[in-house]
C-alpha cells in the first residue's frame, strides 16, 4: 500500500511536467488549429539556456531556491523569445496558407532546432546544473515526500494557476479565448489577432521553459534530442484530454504520468512508452475528440 | 446636407477567380438607416465584410472622412464602425457578460462602459437576467440581441447589421426591428443587410437592391416598397 501511494506521488509529479509541456501544444492548437511540433525543441533549448547561464554565473553546483528561481526565469525568457521568433518567422507568413503547409513547416522548424542544437551544443549529453538537493522533506508513515517531487508539484501548480488566472480572469485572456473561438469576429471588435497569437506563443513557450528546468532537476542529463520523447508524450497527453482544451491537457498529462509510473512499477519499464502510445490509439478509436474535447458540429 | 458618413466607390471583391462584387458604389448619411437588400449570393454580406476589412477589395471606402483601405480591421472599430456579423458570431464558450466586455475591448472609459452596459440591459432586459450564462446556450433571438448589444458596446458612430432576422421567429424579428428603429431615433446611423426586404424597407430611409454583385436599383425605401419590380422579386406580391 505504501508503495502504491509512493508511485502515485511519483506519477503525479511526472504528470505535472507533462502538463506544463502539453499546455503549450493545446494553447497553440486552440488558437491556430495547428500542432506546433517545434514546441518540444523550444523546451530543449530552454534546458540548454539554463545550463549555459548557470555555468556563466558559476552557480551550477550551488543548489538552492535562488538557483531554481534564477534558472526558471532564464529558461522562461529564452523559451518565450524563441517561441516568439518561430511564430514571427515561420508561422505568421503562412497565416493564410493551407493547414498542411503550416504543419510541414512546424516539422521543419523542429528538425532545424534539433540538428542546429547538435551543431551548437554538441551531440553528447551534458549534466544539468544541480538545482536542488534531493532529500526526504518529510515522511508520513513509510511514505517519503522528496524535495524534488514537492518542488515539481509546487512550481507546476503555481504555473497552472497563473495560467488559469490569465486565461479566465484577464482582458488579454478573454481576447485569447475570443480569437480562439472566432478570430475574424474578434478582430471586428478591435482585437489584433496577430498580437494575441504571438502572446499565446510566449505563454506556451515559457511553460515549456518551466518544464525544462524541472526535468533537468529530476533527470539531469540533457541533449539536443531530449525534447523528442517527452514532447511526443505531452502531445499525446494533450490529445488524450481533448486538444485545444486547457483543463483537458492537465487531465491527460496526469493520466499519462500516473499510468507510466504504474506500468514501470507493476509491469515492466520496457512497456512504458508502448503503454503511453497504446492509450493514444485507444482514445483515438473511442473518443477521437479526447476526454474533455467536444465534437464540433458543423452547421451547413 | 454635409458629406456622407460612409461612402463606397467602385467596390470590387474577388473570392479566388469569382468576382463577388462588381464595382458597387453607395453612401450612408449620418442618422440614416440604409438597407442593402437582395437574394442569396447577391453580395450583401461581402459588402459588409469589405467595409470592415475582412476581405481585400479594390475600390475606395471612406468613413467619417478617413480612407478605410489603409486601416486594418481591428482598428476600424475605434473609428466608430461596429458590426453584428452574419450568423451573429457570439463567442459560444463565453458568458453573456464576457461577450459584452469583448465589445468594449478597445475602450478605456470605464464609467462610460458601465453606462453603456446599462443601456444594453434596458434595450434587452433578457440579457441582464442571464449574465453568467454561456452565450452558446442562448436561443437564436437572444444571440442576435447579444450580437447587437456587443456591437453597441463598441460605442459606434455607425452600426453594420448583417441579417438580424435570419432564422428567427416573426415575433422576435418584429421586436428586433423595433429596437433598430429606436436606436436610429436616438441618433445611430445604421447600414442594414437583409433578405427580409419588407421588414428592412419598412424601417429604412433609403435602400439599394443588389443582384449578383451589382446595384440594380436605389431609391428611398418608400418608393422601393411601391416599385412593381421590387414587389414582384423581393416582396412576393
Amino acid at each position: 500500500m505504501q508503495d502504491f501511494i509512493q508511485h502515485i506521488i511519483n506519477g503525479v509529479s511526472l504528470g505535472s511536467i507533462y502538463a506544463l509541456i502539453a499546455l503549450g501544444y493545446t494553447m497553440v492548437y486552440g488558437i491556430l488549429k495547428m500542432i506546433n511540433f517545434a514546441h518540444s525543441d523550444v523546451y530543449m533549448v530552454g534546458a540548454f539556456a539554463a545550463y549555459y547561464f548557470a555555468r556563466f554565473l558559476g552557480i551550477e553546483n550551488n543548489p538552492g531556491i535562488t538557483t531554481l528561481i534564477t534558472l526558471l526565469v532564464v529558461s522562461m525568457v529564452c523559451c518565450s523569445l524563441l517561441g516568439l521568433a518561430i511564430e514571427r518567422l515561420a508561422y505568421r507568413p503562412l497565416r493564410k496558407a493551407p493547414k498542411l503547409n503550416i504543419l510541414i513547416t512546424a516539422i521543419g522548424v523542429s528538425l532545424f532546432l534539433e540538428y542546429s542544437g547538435q551543431v551548437v551544443f554538441g551531440a553528447d549529453p551534458k549534466v544539468f546544473p544541480e538545482v536542488m538537493k534531493d532529500f526526504v522533506l518529510f515522511k508520513i508513515g513509510d511514505i517519503e515526500l522528496k524535495s524534488f517531487d514537492i518542488t515539481v508539484l509546487i512550481v507546476s501548480v503555481i504555473a497552472m494557476l497563473a495560467l488559469e488566472f490569465l486565461i479566465f480572469k484577464t482582458k488579454i485572456g478573454r481576447a485569447m479565448r475570443a480569437v480562439s473561438s472566432n478570430a475574424s469576429v474578434a478582430s471586428l471588435l478591435g482585437v489584433n489577432p496577430d498580437r494575441i497569437i504571438a502572446f499565446t506563443f510566449i505563454v506556451g513557450s515559457s511553460l515549456a521553459g518551466v518544464g525544462s528546468v524541472l526535468v533537468g532537476m529530476k533527470y539531469p542529463k540533457i541533449d539536443p534530442l531530449m525534447g523528442m520523447m517527452i514532447g511526443l508524450k505531452a502531445f499525446v497527453a494533450a490529445v488524450l484530454g481533448g486538444i485545444g482544451n486547457v483543463g483537458g491537457a492537465v487531465l491527460g498529462a496526469l493520466i499519462m504520468g500516473l499510468s507510466e509510473e504504474m506500468v514501470v512499477a507493476y509491469l515492466s519499464s520496457t512497456y512504458r512508452d508502448a503503454f503511453a502510445f497504446g492509450i493514444l490509439i485507444v482514445i483515438l478509436i473511442f473518443r477521437p475528440a479526447g476526454l474533455l474535447g467536444k465534437y464540433s458540429v458543423e452547421k451547413v | 446636407m454635409s458629406s456622407p458618413l460612409l461612402t463606397a466607390e467602385n467596390l470590387e471583391v474577388f473570392y479566388g477567380s469569382i468576382q463577388a462584387l462588381k464595382g458597387i458604389s453607395f453612401f450612408v448619411n449620418t442618422g440614416e438607416i440604409v438597407s442593402l437588400i437582395g437574394a442569396n449570393g447577391a453580395g450583401k454580406t461581402t459588402t459588409l465584410r469589405a467595409i470592415s476589412g475582412l476581405v481585400p477589395n479594390k475600390g475606395q471606402i471612406s468613413f467619417a472622412g478617413q480612407n478605410l483601405n489603409v486601416v486594418p480591421t481591428y482598428k476600424r472599430v475605434s473609428l466608430g464602425l461596429a458590426q453584428s456579423p452574419e450568423g451573429r458570431g457570439v463567442f459560444p464558450q463565453m458568458s453573456i457578460y464576457e461577450n459584452l466586455e469583448m465589445g468594449a475591448y478597445s475602450r478605456k472609459d470605464k464609467t462610460q462602459i458601465k453606462a453603456d452596459l446599462e443601456m444594453c440591459f434596458e434595450l434587452f432586459p433578457r440579457l441582464k437576467e442571464r449574465l453568467s450564462q454561456m452565450a452558446g446556450t442562448l436561443s437564436g433571438g437572444e444571440q442576435q440581441m447579444l450580437a447587437i448589444s456587443r456591437a453597441l458596446m463598441c460605442k459606434p458612430k455607425m452600426l453594420l447589421l448583417d441579417e438580424p432576422s435570419l432564422g428567427l421567429a416573426p415575433l422576435v424579428v418584429a421586436q428586433i426591428f423595433e429596437i433598430i428603429k429606436k436606436l436610429n431615433k436616438e441618433g445611430m446611423t445604421i447600414l442594414l443587410v437583409e433578405q427580409n426586404a419588407r421588414m428592412a424597407l419598412k424601417i429604412s430611409h433609403r435602400a439599394y437592391v443588389l443582384e449578383t454583385g451589382r446595384i440594380v436599383m436605389q431609391d428611398s425605401a418608400e418608393n422601393l416598397l411601391n416599385n412593381d419590380e421590387v414587389r414582384k422579386s423581393y416582396l412576393g406580391i
